[in-house]
């Protein structure tokens, strides 16, 4: 998700990048609000769902500060 | 009166009587020289030969391969140092020397000349050079931490990533970062995240210290490993004035352990926000883009053609009226013309009508139903008709041959 993420944020940028040049049909438009709009939706709940989660690795040594 | 004979040495004899005297001396076994390095020599057996000088005196000095190789710095010509040693002389050549035990350089600490010259071999070799200063990631999923579990350091990172982007799954692997050691565990702990895969940025560092507690960032060893890991490295060693050489060769240096967390990983807060700011801007985008097409279906609706398609087919009707009016108009001109070639045709056909010619006193004479004009073409006795202009007669030729 990470990748998907990034990507998710690119594709949104393109999309408002198209918007704001508006040369594209009525339906078009649509088809790239809602397709923004299912991205934020993803981007969001991908940040909402995040479980903090710390591993600790073992290691040979001791760890004297 | 006899005197005691006196006594005679060897030249050994004396060299090694002098060298007990200076052994003897409490002073000498323990003592502080100041002075300038000269003559320096590092034999490959690892024993140090130099003259230590001021501006009017040297002496000869060496250094054991064992004193030697726990050095800091390298020491160079011209260096001033100040030396923990022992006198003693060399029978071999019957001059004293001074035994270095311990040197460090004068003025600045040898911790500091050893910074310096790593720093600047390690330069020289491009190990700091931007051109391979990897990029950090903007979203990373997993974030490697290399310190001591039991720092504040941690405990600033932990808090950081926590709060600016849980999305990250932190993996710690605790490493020694002081004392002896410290250098070669950091460097492994970087090596095993690469060799694992084990992150996607990597945190290396630790909270303050004395320049000797942060010694173990400034070795070679964690220099090489920061250097060589794939996965980009932020390092964050102390404080803000602290700069290490692990500093210098990370992807990005890190003023402390909380601004490393916070250059790992970017703020949720921000995250939604930017979220929201695009999910506003497309709406805006999209309604904008509707209320156009809008303003265009409008603009269409108000022309005259789609409010009253009537007044097309009225004009069209005025406008067949027209043509067939006109139609008629210039069929009737016509024929008045006509009329009136017809009438100056009647006119030109009336003058030139032979009874026109016969009303004026002539006879139109006829032979056998022949119109006759010259008088070869009549003899005596042919019976002929005379037209005239209110009848006709009939006569017989008596003569042809009066003119």
């Amino acid at each position: 998700m990470e990748q998907s993420y990034e990507k998710s944020l690119m594709r949104l940028e393109e999309i408002v990048k198209i918007l704001e040049e508006g040369g594209q049909p009525l339906e078009k438009t649509l088809e790239l609000f809602s397709e923004g709009t299912a991205l934020i939706a993803k981007c969001g709940k991908y940040l909402d769902d995040a479980e903090k989660k710390i591993t600790i690795l073992g290691s040979g040594e001791n760890n004297a500060q | 009166m006899l005197t005691p004979s006196p006594t005679v040495y060897s030249v050994t004899e004396l060299n090694n009587y002098v060298k007990g005297v200076l052994d003897r001396d409490e002073n000498l076994k323990h003592i502080f020289v100041t002075g300038e390095i000269s003559n320096y020599k590092a034999h490959y057996s690892g024993h140090l030969y130099m003259t230590i000088k001021d501006a009017s005196a040297a002496v000869k000095a060496v250094m054991f391969a064992g004193n030697a190789s726990r050095l800091r710095f390298r020491p160079e010509n011209g260096m001033k140092v100040l030396i923990l040693g022992t006198i003693s002389l060399f029978p071999r050549d019957g001059s004293y020397q001074l035994y270095i035990g311990d040197m460090q350089p004068d003025g600045i600490g040898a911790l500091s000349i050893a910074f310096e010259q790593l720093k600047e071999a390690l330069a020289k070799e491009g190990l700091f050079s931007e051109a391979y200063k990897k990029p950090i990631p903007h979203f990373p999923q997993k974030v490697g931490v290399v310190t001591s579990e039991t720092g504040a350091a941690v405990q600033d990172i932990f808090n950081v990533l926590q709060r600016r982007y849980p999305v990250a799954e932190i993996v710690l692997r605790p490493a020694k970062v002081q004392g002896s050691g410290a250098a070669e565990d950091v460097a492994k702990a970087i090596c095993e995240f690469n060799d694992l895969n084990g992150a996607d940025v990597l945190i290396v560092g630790r909270g303050g210290g004395s320049i000797e507690d942060l010694w173990a960032f400034n070795e070679e060893v964690v220099a090489r490993a920061v250097f060589n890991s794939r996965i980009p490295v932020i390092s964050a060693v102390g404080h803000e004035t602290d700069y290490t050489i692990c500093d210098f060769v990370a992807d990005l240096r890190a003023p402390t352990p909380s601004a490393a967390a916070e250059l790992a990983v970017p703020d949720k807060i921000e995250l939604v926000s930017e979220l929201l700011s695009y999910k506003r801007h497309i709406l805006e985008l999209t309604k904008k883009k509707i209320n156009e097409e809008r303003n265009k279906l409008l603009y269409i609706e108000q022309k005259e053609v789609m409010r009253n398609p009537a007044a097309r087919i009225d004009e069209q009707r005025r406008e067949l009226a027209y043509i067939s009016e006109k139609l008629v108009n210039l069929s009737s001109g016509n024929l008045e013309e006509q009329k009136g070639r017809f009438s100056a045709l009647v006119a030109k056909l009336d003058a030139l009508s032979p009874l026109n010619v016969i009303s004026r006193g002539f006879a139109l004479v006829e032979c056998n139903g022949k119109v006759v004009t010259s008088k070869n073409k009549l003899s005596v006795d042919d019976e002929i008709t005379l037209t005239l202009s209110d009848g006709v007669v009939n006569a017989r030729v008596t003569n042809t041959n009066e003119e």
